[in-house]
């Protein structure tokens, strides 16, 4: 294991966003912007491989300036330099755009192992980036893996699926997508937040423009993008109750349990 | 002047609320019935480098400064009080000495361990007839060749049971009072240490508090820090640093608080509207929130004077007494604002009343954070 890279997103804190019921706008205010909750499960591997086999972790992200604060934040975590990939043009990026932008960051970064990504991010929620990354780079890709077993040259890898699992063996490099149960992310410590936020800190992050990447600005941003949002609405959440009949207590659980398992909840 | 923190100390503040709402929260309510320490908190705390934050990395610390370790102290608090003056005692008053006025063998020797999480440190200078009148300390610390025979009998030690490491204030010289105290530093493994009572308290129950008993214990003369008669001073410059860390858990256990109430207040309906359309209640938190910016204004200034190699014993008296007086306000408010459930276990708040009362009292009494505000005033 030489290097690996792990592309990170920086979201607002979807969970504690309200909805305005009435119009269907978001409550913003007082929302911090945090590292995708996911991406931590992928720094997290990267990290336990680090550990174990002294890689070097870069982790990358696409978007605003401040969004070098989860490039810093990975690196208290221990992830030894980050990229902040940083253009106007880049605004308004669809999945595909973006993973476009990432795949020739991951290009140009170069030499590397593996390639983490979470599984999702909480804010868009389409799972769509890291498949398209290993496509673009002609990668072999294994998405929602939560085990991975270094054996030489060879990764064993536990892929979660709705009823089981599969076990796999692939060769580096290779793209991954990580679930949440693969591991607890660490708390960063105060020696990497020394490293990160301290005098040397932002010699470890890097800056990457379009030009840089030698990127078309027609092939990526809002023109670059196929996907086009014509309409959001709120979802309807409605209740409904069904008063249970009958004369005793067992009877009535029964026709419960008959009505759960018809459901399928049961 | 400038109010804004920087990035490094946005990151630790996050990092120590990600700790408090991950780690701590889960269990609070049964550690404080049962009396149980969280021990697996306070190594994390160690771990990630929360205990030595105002101290050099060659001992263990964390490079940073006394600002840096409040806002620790403070977030910690806002969940787990008991857990914030375990760490603060670890930090100030056992550490502080070692820190401030040990020798480079002493600092190498006992602030690692200490610093690192792997073992708790604690404070010993009260004694039954010795609180506030320092002086009245009877504990003998008598000089036999290349040691010192220590017997007396300490109370009240924050950590007292959980403990390896103890700063210990003897008199070496009983007609000097004051005077005659010195400071040590005792181990636990030094045969003639042993545990008294552990005290079974009103609030901050997960913390463990007892009496911790010298019987004939040999103290190497190298333990002893500064010189003979530096005792009190060594105390006193502990308890400048302590302070701001009890300030710390008030302001924490304040804003803990102060947010739940904010929370229920918006929840909770009653004829027909959430309570805080009442004027009444939003004009009490407004005054609250006021408070609170009050006391930790004050508090950031002391640990900024500490940080900036300025006196800071009256200004850390000053945040002291401000924040510990604004918990017991707080909290008090907050369980009535909480009506009947503020009386209940689950909603948090009885608790955290409970928990401040003793921050009026400890590290110094609140009277005597005005002894010290007062000194100063008609020289």
């Amino acid at each position: 294991m030489r290097r690996i890279i792990v592309c990170i997103k920086q979201v607002p804190e979807t969970d504690k966003i309200g909805i305005k019921q009435e119009k269907g706008t978001l409550i913003r205010e007082n929302i911090e912007n945090i590292m995708n909750p996911y991406d931590k499960n992928a720094l997290e591997e990267a990290l336990i491989i680090k550990d174990k086999f002294d890689a070097e972790v870069i982790v990358i992200t696409m978007g605003p300036p401040q969004a070098v604060d989860v490039l810093k934040e990975a690196i208290s975590m221990g992830a030894d330099e980050g990229v902040l990939i940083n253009d106007e043009a880049f605004s308004g990026s669809d999945t595909l755009a973006t993973s476009k932008v990432l795949a020739a960051a991951i290009n140009k970064i170069a030499d590397y192992s593996i390639i983490f990504c979470g599984q999702k991010a909480i804010d868009g929620g389409t799972a769509q980036v890291g498949p398209q990354i290993a496509e673009l780079l002609n990668l072999p890709q294994v998405t929602n893996v939560k085990d991975i077993k270094i054996k030489g040259n060879k990764l064993e890898i536990v892929k979660a699926t709705e009823d089981g699992a599969y076990l796999l063996e692939t060769e580096t490099p290779i793209l991954l997508t990580t679930t949440t149960e693969i591991n607890n992310p660490r708390s960063p410590t105060m020696m990497g937040i020394n490293k990160a936020y301290g005098e040397n800190g932002n010699k470890r992050i890097s800056i990457l423009s379009g030009k840089d990447l030698n990127i078309n600005p027609k092939e990526v941003g809002l023109e670059g993008s196929p996907t086009n949002i014509y309409d959001f609405c709120m979802s309807k959440k409605s209740k409904t109750s069904e008063m249970i009949e009958g004369n005793k207590a067992k009877e009535k659980a029964s026709i419960l349990i008959n009505k759960l398992s018809e459901l399928n909840y049961i | 002047m400038n109010f804004e923190f920087n990035e490094k100390q946005k990151m630790i503040i996050k990092n120590a609320r990600d700790l408090a709402e991950n780690y701590l929260l889960p269990g609070v309510i049964e550690r404080d019935e049962t009396s149980t320490f969280p021990m697996d908190g306070y190594k994390k705390l160690g771990q990630l480098g929360f205990i030595g934050l105002p101290y050099s990395s060659e001992y263990g610390g964390s490079d940073a400064g006394y600002l840096e370790y409040v806002l620790a102290v403070e977030e910690i608090a806002k969940v787990d009080a008991s857990l914030a003056i375990a760490y603060s005692v670890a930090t100030s008053l056992y550490g502080g000495p070692i820190a401030d006025y040990g020798t480079e063998e002493q600092k190498k020797k006992y602030l690692p361990p200490v610093l690192s999480g792997d073992s708790l440190g604690a404070f010993n200078l009260t004694e039954p007839n010795a609180g506030s009148d320092a002086a009245g300390v009877i504990t003998r610390a008598e000089k036999k060749g290349d040691h010192y025979l220590l017997n007396g009998l300490k109370c009240f030690s924050t950590n007292g049971p959980l403990a390896d490491y103890f700063f210990v204030v003897a008199s070496t010289d009983s007609e000097q009072k004051t005077r005659g105290l010195s400071g040590f530093i005792v181990e636990k493994s030094f045969p003639g240490v042993t545990i008294g009572k552990v005290d079974n308290k009103m609030g901050i129950r997960s913390a463990q508090v007892s009496e911790v008993i010298f019987n004939d214990v040999m103290v190497p003369e190298e333990n002893l820090i500064l010189e003979e008669g530096k005792g009190f001073f060594l105390a006193m410059k502990a308890l400048d640093g302590g302070r701001m860390g009890v300030a710390a858990q008030a302001l924490g256990i304040a804003e803990g608080a102060y947010e739940l109430a904010r929370k229920y207040l918006m929840e909770r309906e009653q004829f027909g509207k959430p309570l805080y359309r009442n004027q009444y209640l939003s004009f009490k938190m407004a005054e609250l929130n006021i408070k609170i910016e009050q006391a930790k204004l004050l508090l950031y200034k002391a640990a900024c004077d500490k940080d900036a190699g300025r006196s800071y014993t009256t200004s850390a008296a000053k945040a002291k007494y401000a924040c510990t007086n604004l918990a017991m306000e707080v909290t008090t408010e907050a369980v009535q604002m909480h009506g009947g459930n503020g009386y209940m276990r689950e909603y948090h708040v009885e608790r955290m009343m409970r928990d401040a009362k003793i921050t009026q009292i400890y590290e110094g009494t609140n009277e005597i954070q005005k002894l010290i505000v007062s000194g100063g005033l008609f020289r």
